[in-house]
């Protein structure tokens, strides 16, 4: 009988091995599809904020505040290196407005995503970073944030409605969740395929670096 | 077969399920195109998805969890006095061996990141090719 233990042992072994593999298959696999549907399902509705091509080998994922001033003083050198890369590396631009340092930082969210409604989104991002330091001291945004919908040529009265909309704060509030599973506490916090630049590389040297390891990562062919 | 040895062959055994847990869970991450999840801040995503992280269509985690698998039964089969996995044994371990050498190079040389699991996983191979020169025909301890 004793012969037959280390077989017995080795076969428990196997199926424990086997079964415990196929339940993190599934987890895993599952993950993929939720993350895989909700990116589709923001791309079908227009809500996935992304410049650069789809098929780009590296994507930078940045949670920004607009009113975060270290997020506007890094929009300039991401948008340079979408440029510098150009077609092989995409950003994809998630909301995580600070709201207990930033009072203002919902409101210009909320701006954001109504712009994005009506297809400007980034022509919206641009010019709240660019004048971040004007509106971040004013007492009222909102007359401000209705002329620079009209600067950027948006609707006017569609956008006021659409920021007051409940639509545009679930769009906020999904971002906000994707970074709180992600783990974001601060921001600019970017991820170059998934990998978070953190520490003294949260640069944007630091990130051309990310993008140079990843592109040299990916096999040939994909470069 | 000596107490001393029995005692060798188990703790192989257990080395090689923690390397079998260990590439158990970074074969799932590649097959389900999870790396990222393999550690925040650390570089295991890159390592994962680079070209150095498969043979063909399988992947090189995969690779490692037959190994750690083999060298369980062949250790438990040993500690249990069945003379030929005794054998076998330092073979597989040698060829682990070799194998985690090369991927030491690649992430060291080549890619100039390190994955915290595939260190773990190296971790454990050298520590069972340690145990198992001890174990070998010549060694002071077989002797004994």
């Amino acid at each position: 009988m004793k012969r037959f233990i280390p077989v017995i042992v080795v076969g428990v072994v196997a199926l424990l091995a086997f079964a415990v593999g196929v339940v993190l298959y599934r987890v895993y696999r599952q993950k993929e599809i939720a993350q895989t549907e909700e990116q589709q399902e923001q791309a079908k509705r227009g809500t996935l904020h992304a410049r650069g091509p789809v098929k780009a080998p590296v994507t930078l994922e940045e949670f920004g505040d607009f009113q975060c001033p270290p997020c506007g003083a890094l929009s300039d050198p991401l948008n340079k290196i979408i440029d510098d890369y150009k077609g092989k590396v995409r950003l994809v631009f998630r909301q995580h407005p600070l709201t207990l340092p930033h009072p203002f930082a919902m409101p210009a969210a909320l701006a954001a995503e109504a712009a994005g409604l009506q297809g400007k989104f980034w022509e919206m991002h641009d010019l709240l970073y660019k004048t971040q330091a004007v509106w971040s001291k004013a007492s009222d945004v909102a007359p401000l944030f209705g002329n620079y919908a009209k600067m950027i040529g948006l609707n006017s009265d569609q956008f006021e409605r659409d920021r007051a909309s409940e639509a545009v704060r679930k769009r906020i509030a999904a971002d906000q969740k994707r970074g709180d599973e992600l783990g974001v506490s601060l921001t600019p916090t970017v991820f170059v395929n998934g990998k978070s630049v953190a520490g003294p590389a949260h640069n944007p040297q630091g990130i051309r670096d990310a993008i140079n390891a990843a592109l040299a990562a990916i096999p040939a062919t994909k470069n | 077969m000596p107490r001393a040895l029995v005692i060798v062959y188990s703790i192989v055994a257990v080395l090689a399920l923690i390397g079998l847990a260990d590439a158990l869970y970074l074969t799932v991450l590649h097959l389900t195109g999870q790396s990222a999840a393999c550690g925040d801040g650390a570089e295991c995503s890159q390592v994962l998805s680079s070209s150095y992280s498969h043979f063909g269509p399988l992947p090189v985690a995969g690779l490692g969890l037959l190994g750690y698998f083999t060298v369980f039964s062949l250790a438990t089969f040993a500690a249990f006095g069945w003379v030929k996995p005794r054998r076998f044994l330092p073979i597989m371990v040698g060829l682990m061996f070799l194998g985690t050498l090369w991927f030491l190079y690649v992430q060291a040389f080549i890619l100039h990141q390190y994955c915290r699991f595939c260190l773990g996983s190296a971790a454990i191979t050298f520590l069972l090719a340690a145990l198992v020169v001890a174990t070998s025909p010549g060694s002071a301890r077989t002797r004994a």
